[in-house]
């Protein structure tokens, strides 16, 4: 347990690392190289601003106007039968969809019952594992006019699952 | 898509709290959710200029090369099809390498050539070949060394250990990963025989 926390924190102290004498040593300006990135990183951010403030309204909507409570007592009784946390729920059907609303409903999870709790972590894990699945398939797709994607969605959504029930029961497990 | 959700988010809340009387919350929530969202973004400021300088000195130096024979073997047992084809090997493995390390600006240029490159051998340019599928889900798998995102989000949010997630974030998107790909080999199986 003891162990893996040290992993976790040793992985991106040890990738600056790396890189940083990696850069010395095949003789690049690396704080040049640096900054170039840094200013490239703000431009991002500002990028998905707009985005994050319309849908934390949205999504702190949702659930102070009492609907999430509704809807997570839907699908309640369906959840507990395979042991999912409904809270995570609405987390788990918009991930696959948008990038920047599951960001929001992370955030939201957080808020409410902590980052370092089990519903906390689970978020994050959920977050860290899984990709904006439909969006990259239309990219990828589209750059080439592919019209027929077969079994691809499928196969997608497969991992999206796995990482989504992967991510709770790691989290069940180290908790 | 969010053309989509967006409304509905706003619709449903907005009437329910209209009709049964929560507008007193429902009016505190829009403005703490603006103060989170700027929180979140002010951190995330902070960690993505600080990730993105340090991904691009390893973009500038070699390192991306190097990293690409590591993954030959895997390439070869994921994409059969290509075995003759060194070069978008090549392509594919520096993608991989990008998304692993967190370099998502530079990872979707390089994925979209091997896209190009790939459709090129397709023999079907309507339809995706076994290769593309396999490429595009190990795409969507998001295996990352350093999930800066929410590492951002648990930081902004006051978490006493915002990187105590890395660990499990790596059993989560290898499993995802091992599944995608087995789902591909096997539906590409399944869609064979019933082709022929």
């Amino acid at each position: 347990m003891q162990f893996l926390n040290f992993v976790s924190n040793l992985a991106m102290p040890l990738i600056i690392l790396i890189i940083v004498i990696y850069g010395l040593k095949e003789k690049r300006k690396v704080f040049d190289d640096f900054l170039d990135g840094a200013k490239e990183g703000i431009g991002i951010v500002l990028s998905i601003f707009p985005t994050l403030i319309g849908l934390f309204v949205a999504i702190g909507a949702l659930r102070s106007s009492g609907i999430l409570d509704i809807i997570i007592r839907i699908l309640n009784p369906i959840l507990s039968m395979i042991n999912f946390p409904t809270e995570l729920m609405p987390l788990a059907m918009l991930r696959p969809i948008s990038g920047s609303s599951s960001i929001a409903i992370a955030t939201d999870i957080m808020t409410n019952y902590g980052t370092d709790t089990e519903l906390g972590m689970m978020a994050s894990v959920i977050m860290g594992s899984t990709e904006t699945t439909l969006y990259t398939i239309a990219v990828y797709t589209s750059c080439v006019k592919i019209k027929k994607t077969r079994f691809i969605l499928l196969a997608a959504l497969t991992a999206d699952i796995v990482g989504i029930i992967t991510s709770v029961v790691v989290c069940r497990f180290l908790s | 898509m969010l053309n989509i959700v967006w409304p509905i988010f706003i619709i449903i809340s907005f009437s329910y709290a209209i009709f049964f009387g929560n507008l007193n919350s429902l009016n505190a929530e829009i403005f703490s959710s603006l103060e989170n969202a700027i929180k979140l973004s002010i951190n995330l400021l902070g960690t993505i200029c600080l990730w993105n300088g340090i991904m691009q000195i390893a973009s500038k130096t070699t390192v991306i090369d190097k990293l690409t024979s590591f993954l030959r073997p895997i390439i070869r047992y994921l994409f059969p099809d290509l075995k003759k084809k060194p070069k978008i090997q090549k392509e594919i493995s520096m993608n991989m390498i990008a998304n692993i390390l967190g370099l998502g600006n530079a990872a979707t240029p390089l994925g979209l050539k091997a896209m190009k490159s790939m459709q090129e051998e397709n023999e079907d340019k309507d339809v995706l070949s076994d290769s593309m599928a396999m490429f595009i889900v190990i795409n969507t798998a998001s295996i990352q060394i350093i999930p800066t995102t929410v590492i951002a989000i648990r930081n902004s949010l006051g978490s006493a250990n915002p990187t105590s997630i890395v660990f499990p974030v790596w059993i989560a998107t290898i499993c995802a990963a091992i599944c995608g790909i087995i789902a591909v080999k096997i539906l590409i199986k399944v869609t064979k025989k019933r082709g022929k």
